[in-house]
């Protein structure tokens, strides 16, 4: 295996924001730099990058089956009671007429915050012993697309508004389902604090084994090549 | 050492993964060692697909504000609240925090981020140089703030979903629920596939230029 990118070395990253080529010195852990030019963060190291985050998404797992199956509130007027789930609030959309609606709420509720979690339960036990195999690379690029969809912190703000604006009209009680949502809010901000992908793709396997017979090289120290 | 750019070094660097490298030469720059993703300098057709995706936002954002988010059937009477409805409605309520949170993720950060893109499409197009550090901070903004507009949806379906209290009182939602929910969506894709390096490479030919 190539040890271009090994953590000891110095690294030289461009810059995903303003493409300013710079050099990383090993960064203690739990540190971050910032890019000299447009202060954008280039790199971070995790205290622990594997472990932490891993017990934090199989809590996040279990919060997120809990999400789901249990009712978020209930409401009771004139004798008749009536509650919801996620999944339901989706389907009431599509039975009313709003089907491109209740897409978008499955997709940013239910199916890219479950996506993350799951890509990245495999990812994060894939490289446990490295070097993880391609597939694995695969997988947290698909968890990075569905991360920006994942919108459970959205979501929790929008069920307390609507538990707020009902109590007008009727008694609302908030369901074990809205505390695992509220606890899958927490869960998935430590994933984002704990989990580094710098980390997890210097433990995965190269698509071109060889750097230097590839269509494109991996250069670990570019300046000395200009 | 001088300040220099990966593209000027003739390195690229993955979006994926983040790995520099060398690309071969020719017109293709082939895919990433290491994970196998295509290699481009900067985002394909970065600002004519930010503008496509900007207009069209722009123009889902009026009956976004327009038509009801939520129709109400109490009693025999029937009641239409678009978005702002909605914001006054929490205000009269007295839960007026609720009603400001509502405002900003509804009306102000959708506008705001038509407005930030726009601005920053035209700058990169004219080459506008200078500010580029706060062009690219006002892009992270878009960037970090946008999701926060789908709020709205989320109480127009969680109301729906929860208030079926058939004959007694029900609520359905109104045509301007998927308008508002396309802006939202809209407005991400084109943060997206805008590329803030743009906004640096009007500069460094500048600079090189003088130098």
């Amino acid at each position: 295996m190539s040890a271009q990118a090994g953590p000891d070395s110095v690294e030289t990253v461009a810059c995903p924001h303003c493409d300013l080529l710079q050099a990383i010195p090993r960064l203690p852990p739990g540190g971050a730099a910032r890019c000299a030019r447009c202060a954008s963060t280039i790199a971070t190291r995790s205290t622990d990058p594997i472990d932490r985050p891993l017990a934090f998404t199989f809590a996040a797992l279990f919060a997120f089956i809990v999400a789901n199956t249990e009712p978020l509130m209930g409401l009771s007027a004139a004798g008749r009671h009536a509650s919801t789930t996620i999944v339901n609030g989706a389907y009431e959309m599509w039975m009313q007429g709003q089907q491109i609606t209740a897409l978008i709420i499955a997709f940013c509720a239910v199916i890219a915050p479950g996506g993350y979690i799951i890509f990245l339960l495999t990812v994060l036990l894939a490289v446990r012993r490295p070097p993880a195999p391609r597939w694995v690379g695969e997988l947290l690029r698909w968890a990075a697309f569905m991360q920006p969809w994942s919108m459970v912190e959205v979501m929790i703000l929008g069920i307390l508004v609507a538990l707020i604006k009902i109590a007008e009209l009727a008694l609302v009680d908030p369901g074990i389902g809205m505390y695992a949502v509220g606890a899958l809010v927490v869960l998935l901000t430590a994933i984002g604090i704990t989990f580094d992908p710098d980390e997890i793709w210097r433990r995965i396997e190269w698509v071109d084994p060889r750097p230097s017979a590839g269509v494109a090289r991996g250069t670990a120290s570019p300046e000395a090549r200009a | 050492m001088t300040v220099a750019t990966a593209a000027q070094a003739g390195l690229v660097s993955c979006e994926a993964c983040g790995l520099l490298s060398r690309p071969a030469g020719g017109i293709e720059l082939g895919h990433c060692p290491r994970c196998g993703s295509e290699l481009a300098w900067r985002r394909h057709q970065s600002v004519q697909r930010t503008w496509a995706l900007v207009i069209a936002a722009a123009i889902c954002y009026i009956p976004a504000n327009v038509l009801p988010v939520l129709t109400t059937t109490a009693l025999g009477s029937t009641d239409s609240d678009t978005i702002m409805g909605g914001v006054v409605f929490l205000y009269t309520s007295g839960s007026w925090p609720l009603a400001l949170a509502v405002l900003v993720a509804s009306v102000m950060i959708p506008l705001g981020k038509l407005m930030a893109l726009t601005y920053l499409l035209i700058t990169v197009q004219r080459g506008v140089p200078g500010n580029d550090r706060d062009r690219t901070r006002l892009y992270r903004l878009v960037e970090v703030v946008g999701r926060w507009s789908m709020l709205d949806v989320f109480v127009d379906t969680f109301t729906v979903a929860l208030v079926q209290l058939q004959p007694l009182m029900s609520v359905k939602p109104g045509p301007g629920v998927v308008f508002f929910a396309a802006v939202v969506v809209l407005t991400m894709l084109a943060a997206m596939s805008f590329d803030p390096r743009l906004i640096w490479d009007a500069g460094s030919t500048r600079e090189g230029n003088h130098g």
